[in-house]
């Protein structure tokens, strides 16, 4: 019999499930997390950047001992078509300072740390123990969760929902919708060994500085989708992510894309020689402010993706991931403090303090552009790669055409391509969904 | 056990590098032994092709080989000393007692360690068999001695070691292992590991008899019964000539028809990849690999395989490969000798097909004619 | 009835890598896992206890973060947990590995009750030896049964045991007497899945943990690479074999069409096989 009951369960130990876990239960609540993965990080998609603001607001002195893999020195935007990428770079010694602000990190290591620092700070954590079922009272507030283990269901004043972007329990439960097609990414992901010598001198690094490529263009035959290449330690993350609306409209298959993104000429040599180990597919919320749905009801919040808080335009997820579930904490902690009970008007607490983060301010700043991309995407995606690239070949060749005449041959491509107006109304919209 | 020893090439500086210094008591410590393993009669054959390692062995060292047969008084343990014989021994120890019909670890673990302690031996190499393994692990810790297990090449270095290697971490990587300052040095070879030797008809060798005291009322362990496998379950997978096996590629259990048909045709036995037993397609024992059966055919033919280095370390002694595979960057066609990258379900019935009629003795009369 | 079950915590070898250059393991992103034949043992060990009531508790010997493997045993159902980490115990081999445990056994003995059975996994993934469970016996003064298939009967008045153990070319019956050590084969058992109270208790169970002092080891030459005879003096890959296989080309082929050329292949390559290969049988 579990006639046990806590202050607090949490559900999922990922970034989101972890801060919450960790600012609830350092704040002297009993707390109970449930992770259905064999271990914390087991389900997470490996290689990611890592916000060190963000997790200093939970455990300050992390650098002490989290695995952290190189930190970022440098980072490049690339638009690419079938041959060829122009780009954007920066560069900065800057970033060599002795409080590095990004990482990249491994997730499966990663979480496994912060679940470690979960513990030692007092919360009790079940692994390979998956919630079925959010239990309520007469009332509808929710009581506590029932699992896949043999076993009562367990009490508790307030269940954190953690559970990813899936959130087949929140939305199982009635909390919430499911995430709609055009909403939701789905990346793939791949993790390439190296030894570390050879990713410093690929990227031209030294002493565990890192850089990040964004790309974007052709690769995603059309539909509104990024890929990307992290360096860690002694392997390369490299992925490609398209809304799952699309996939579905396209029937393109995320593994060829994939495919093809390391075959492109300008990704080829990076990853040469590589030997691949693990293949992931995973789901980002991409719908924006937009789609956030309820975030807290009597006896439950809601954080990180399954709240849909990810910033898409950014490629942050991880960090207001860790931001919703500290302040849920911190809110769960002052209603008790003050002694009051967890009902839906005591836990509004966390909306407003969410509100007046960057997390919601962020999302609040893009809640456009998806809908822009999502519309648009063969402009953004085909038409205006290949066009960028065109133009720089042109600009680069050498050859004895005159100068005039190339440039007028640009501009030439740009207007056929998309017209006058075409062009204006890109701009416009692009620089609206941006403000 | 804390690995970081097999991390990383120890360095010089490591106990591999310091002076190995013998101790004044190890020193008479000479000749290399062979355990003939004997049960319910029969030599296994592992014995041999131990026999063969241990002759290239004593050959190097200039000292003499020596067949251990432990058994019940009677024709049997004299047959395996003869045997041991004609695979090249130059003497045979033999320790005969009623006790010792059926194994049991302490009356062999207690014979074995006596035979060495008045003997002495400096190589002591078993079987990497059940029997082999069980016995090796107490005689070792009684004798406080090294044991190297499972290795796939045993050689004598400069002065006098041996060198014993085999593979670690999966069999991603070899690794060549010494006892330093303690005798004998142990070591157990699986079977198919090594290949057979030439069978002599020498003349007898020169046999020691020794005694060891021991009744049966001292020994705690009762044998109760033994249920042979009979022929037909166990497979005879390691000492088969030709070999056919399957695959993940292969889709579903009842794709495994097709193996065994081609099989049973060209005579051979059949096996798989662990993936298979692991789903309960087949027997644990039809596994060929690291966990496996080793296997050293004149013919291996591997279809939907990858050939996972756990797999290829247990087939790399056969004589000819062939794989059978839709992908033709399958790791296998690195070690296979012919390759056919095609799918297996619809050409093995071919291939069957074609050896049917040219094995069948009809056809082959028409050839011949 | 106190069973003791040793358990490793060991690299997924499936997932290991080996760098290209320098031929040393790279362990980055590595999971480690509860050795796979340890959990046969340790569900014999689970059901045992079930039958006959007492206690299991399980030991490792590895660095500090063998503890998660622990943890997990808890998880599955086992009382106690005991870890074994001193850095005296680093680079054992497999004789070192059973003097520590032995000691370690022989201390869990004092403090908690003598085990009536120890049990080991068949082998390890890593070392994959099948020497520690052999060492401990010999070392502790068990009796020994490898390779074991099953128990068949266990009598706690009479103390006594038997039990099926595989052997080679068939099942052997054996009965000794308590206390012994017994190596399980793969495939006995399942391990199970603890409930919401094992796993709740084992979250919250406190590791016994044990240095080289702790568990009474006074002589440390007997431990680690001091207490090790073996010592691997070179590591290196495998040579590669310099071609690879002969693709028979299959453009534009029936399927017996390449099988005539794949037989003809063979068959040029091993003259000797086309006597051998015997057909038995039509259909
Ligand atoms: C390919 C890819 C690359 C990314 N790169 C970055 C990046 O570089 N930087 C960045 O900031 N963000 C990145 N993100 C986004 C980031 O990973 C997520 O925003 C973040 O992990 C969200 O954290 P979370 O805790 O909400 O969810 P998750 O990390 O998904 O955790 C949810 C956890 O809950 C568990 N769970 C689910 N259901 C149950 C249940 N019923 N019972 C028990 N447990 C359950 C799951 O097993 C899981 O461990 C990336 C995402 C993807 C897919
Ligand atoms: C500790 C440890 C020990 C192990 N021991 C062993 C062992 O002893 N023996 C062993 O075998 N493995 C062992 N393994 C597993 C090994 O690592 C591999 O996972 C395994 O060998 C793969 O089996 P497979 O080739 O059948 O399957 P896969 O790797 O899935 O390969 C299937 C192959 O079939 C091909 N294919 C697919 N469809 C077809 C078709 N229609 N026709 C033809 N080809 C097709 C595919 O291209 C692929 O190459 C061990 C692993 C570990 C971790
Ligand atoms: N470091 C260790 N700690 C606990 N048990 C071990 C350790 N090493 C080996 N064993 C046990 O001994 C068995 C055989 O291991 P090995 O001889 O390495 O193949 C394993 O299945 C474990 O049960």
């Amino acid at each position: 019999m579990t006639e046990e009951k806590f202050d607090a369960i949490v559900i999922g130990a990922g970034m989101a499930g972890n801060a919450a876990a960790y600012t609830m239960a350092s704040r002297g609540l009993k707390v109970l997390q449930l992770e259905r993965g064999e271990y914390p990080g087991s389900k997470n998609v490996q290689g990611a950047i890592m916000y060190s603001n963000m997790l200093e607001k939970i455990i300050p002195d992390f650098r002490d001992d989290a695995p952290l893999e190189r930190h970022l020195i440098e980072q490049r935007f690339w638009m690419m078509d079938d041959t060829s990428h122009i780009g954007m770079q920066y560069r900065s010694d800057d970033f060599n300072e002795s409080r590095h602000n990004r990482y990249t990190v491994i997730r499966a290591q990663f979480d496994k740390w912060f679940s470690r620092k979960v513990r030692e700070a007092g919360a009790t954590v079940l692994c390979e123990t998956t919630v079925t079922e959010l239990a309520r009272d007469s009332d509808g507030k929710v009581i506590g969760v029932l699992t896949d283990r043999t076993g009562d269901m367990i009490l508790a004043d307030v269940v954190v929902l953690a559970e990813g972007v899936n959130g087949l329990l929140g939305t199982r439960a009635g909390l919430r919708e499911t995430p709609k097609p055009q909403n939701v990414a789905l990346a793939v992901k791949e993790m390439h060994f190296l030894p570390e010598e050879v990713i410093d001198q690929r990227f031209g690094l030294k002493a565990n500085e890192g850089c990040v490529i964004e790309a974007a263009g052709t690769i995603s035959r059309s539909m509104a989708g990024l890929a990307f290449l992290y360096t860690n330690k002694e392997s390369i993350s490299i992925g490609i992510g398209c809304l799952v609306s699309d996939f579905a409209a396209t029937m393109e298959s995320p593994y060829e894309l994939l495919e093809s993104f390391k075959n492109h000429p300008s990704i080829r040599t990076l990853i040469a020689g590589s030997e691949v180990k693990e293949y992931a597919a995973h789901l980002i919320p991409e719908g924006g402010y937009r789609a956030i749905p309820q975030l807290f009801g009597n006896g439950w919040v809601v954080v990180g993706d399954a709240a849909q808080l990810n910033n898409a335009v950014h490629r942050e997820g991880s960090n207001l991931a860790m931001t919703s579930g500290r302040l849920a904490g911190e809110a769960i902690f002052l209603v008790r403090k003050g002694g009051r009970p967890m009902t839906k008007e005591n836990l509004a607490l966390y909306k407003s303090m969410l509100d007046k983060s960057f997390v919601i301010k962020d999302l609040r700043k893009y809640k456009d552009m998806p809908a822009l991309l999502h519309t648009n995407s063969r402009n953004f995606f085909t038409t205006y790669p290949q066009l960028l690239s065109q133009a720089a070949q042109n600009f680069m060749r050498v050859d004895s055409t005159p100068k005039l005449d190339k440039e007028r041959a640009t501009t030439a491509a740009f207007i056929k391509a998309r017209s006058r107006w075409g062009l204006v109304g890109d701009a416009v919209r692009l620089a609206f969904a941006w403000r | 056990m804390l690995d970081t020893k097999r991390d990383t090439p120890p360095p010089a500086a490591g106990r591999a590098g310091m002076k190995k210094e013998l101790p004044e008591h190890f020193k008479d410590y000479r000749h290399v032994w062979v355990f003939i393993e004997l049960e319910r009669g029969q030599v296994h054959p592992v014995s041999f092709e131990l026999l063969g390692e241990g002759r290239k062995l004593a050959d190097k060292l200039g000292v003499e080989l020596a067949g251990v047969v432990l058994g019940p008084p009677g024709e049997a343990t004299w047959h395996a000393v003869a045997e041991a014989f004609a695979y090249g021994a130059d003497l045979a120890y033999i320790v005969e007692a009623p006790l010792l019909a059926d194994y049991r670890n302490e009356p062999f673990t207690k014979a074995m360690t006596d035979l060495v302690e008045t003997y002495k031996p400096e190589v002591l190499l078993l079987g990497a068999t059940t029997l082999g393994r069980d016995l090796a692990g107490s005689v070792a810790t009684t004798l406080l001695t090294g044991l190297t297990a499972d290795c796939t090449e045993l050689d004598v270095d400069a002065d006098g070691s041996l060198a014993a290697t085999r593979p670690t971490f999966g069999g991603s990587l070899l690794c060549t292992i010494y006892t330093l300052n303690c005798r004998p040095q142990m070591a157990t070879v699986r079977p198919r590991v090594m290949a057979m030797p030439e069978r002599m008809n020498k003349p007898v060798g020169r046999v020691i008899q020794h005694e060891v005291p021991m009744v049966e009322e001292e020994i705690v362990t009762k044998a109760l019964g033994f249920l042979s496998d009979g022929q037909s379950s166990n497979a005879n997978l390691a000492y088969a000539d030709v070999v056919v096996a399957g695959g993940l590629g292969l889709g579903a259990a009842e794709n495994l028809k097709l193996v065994k048909n081609l099989a049973r045709v060209i005579g051979a036995e059949y096996g798989c990849s662990r993936p298979l037993v692991q789903k309960g397609w087949m027997p644990a024992d039809r596994q060929i690999g690291q966990t496996g059966k080793t296997i050293r055919p004149k013919l291996y033919i591997a279809a939907g395989i990858s050939g996972a280095i756990q797999h290829r370390v247990g087939v790399g002694g056969a004589d000819l490969i062939v794989a059978i595979n839709t992908d033709p960057n399958a790791p296998i066609f690195d070690f296979a000798h012919l390759g056919v990258v095609t799918d297996a379900i619809r050409f093995l019935p071919s291939l069957t097909e074609v050896f049917t009629h040219r094995l069948s003795p009809h056809s082959r009369d028409k050839l011949a004619n | 009835m106190h069973i003791l079950i040793c358990i490793k915590q060991v690299p997924d070898s499936a997932q290991i890598r080996v760098h290209p250059v320098t031929n040393t393991i790279m362990r980055q992103g590595v999971p480690t896992i509860i050795n796979p034949y340890d959990l046969f043992a340790l569900e014999e060990a689970l059901r045992l206890r079930d039958c006959h009531g007492g206690e299991v508790t399980v030991l490792t010997m590895g660095p500090p973060m063998a503890e998660d493997a622990l943890r997990k045993a808890l998880t599955y159902g086992a009382d106690r947990a005991v870890l074994l980490t001193d850095r005296y115990f680093a680079g054992s081999d497999t004789l070192a590995t059973s003097f520590a445990l032995s000691q370690a056994i022989a201390k869990i003995g004092e403090t908690f009750g003598a085990p009536d059975i120890v049990f080991t996994g068949k082998q390890t993934i890593d070392g994959d030896t099948a020497q520690v469970g052999p060492g401990i016996a010999k070392r502790l003064d068990l009796l020994q049964l490898t390779y074991v298939a099953k128990i068949v009967s266990i009598d706690l008045d009479a103390r006594e045991i038997t039990v099926e153990r595989r052997s080679e070319g068939g099942t052997q019956t054996l009965m000794t007497k308590l206390p012994c050590l017994i190596t399980m084969l793969e495939g006995t058992n399942e391990i199970r899945r603890g409930s919401l109270d094992d796993a709740l208790r084992a979250a919250r169970s406190q590791i016994v943990k044990w240095n080289a002092a702790d568990a009474g080891i006074e002589d440390l030459t007997k431990c680690g690479l001091r207490g090790s005879p073996t010592v691997v003096k070179r590591v290196f890959a495998p040579t590669a074999r310099a071609e690879k296989a002969e693709q028979i080309d299959t453009t534009e082929k029936t399927s017996r069409d390449l099988a005539e050329e794949l037989i003809a292949g063979i068959f040029s390559r091993q003259p000797a096989l086309e006597d051998e290969l015997a057909f038995d049988g039509d259909d």
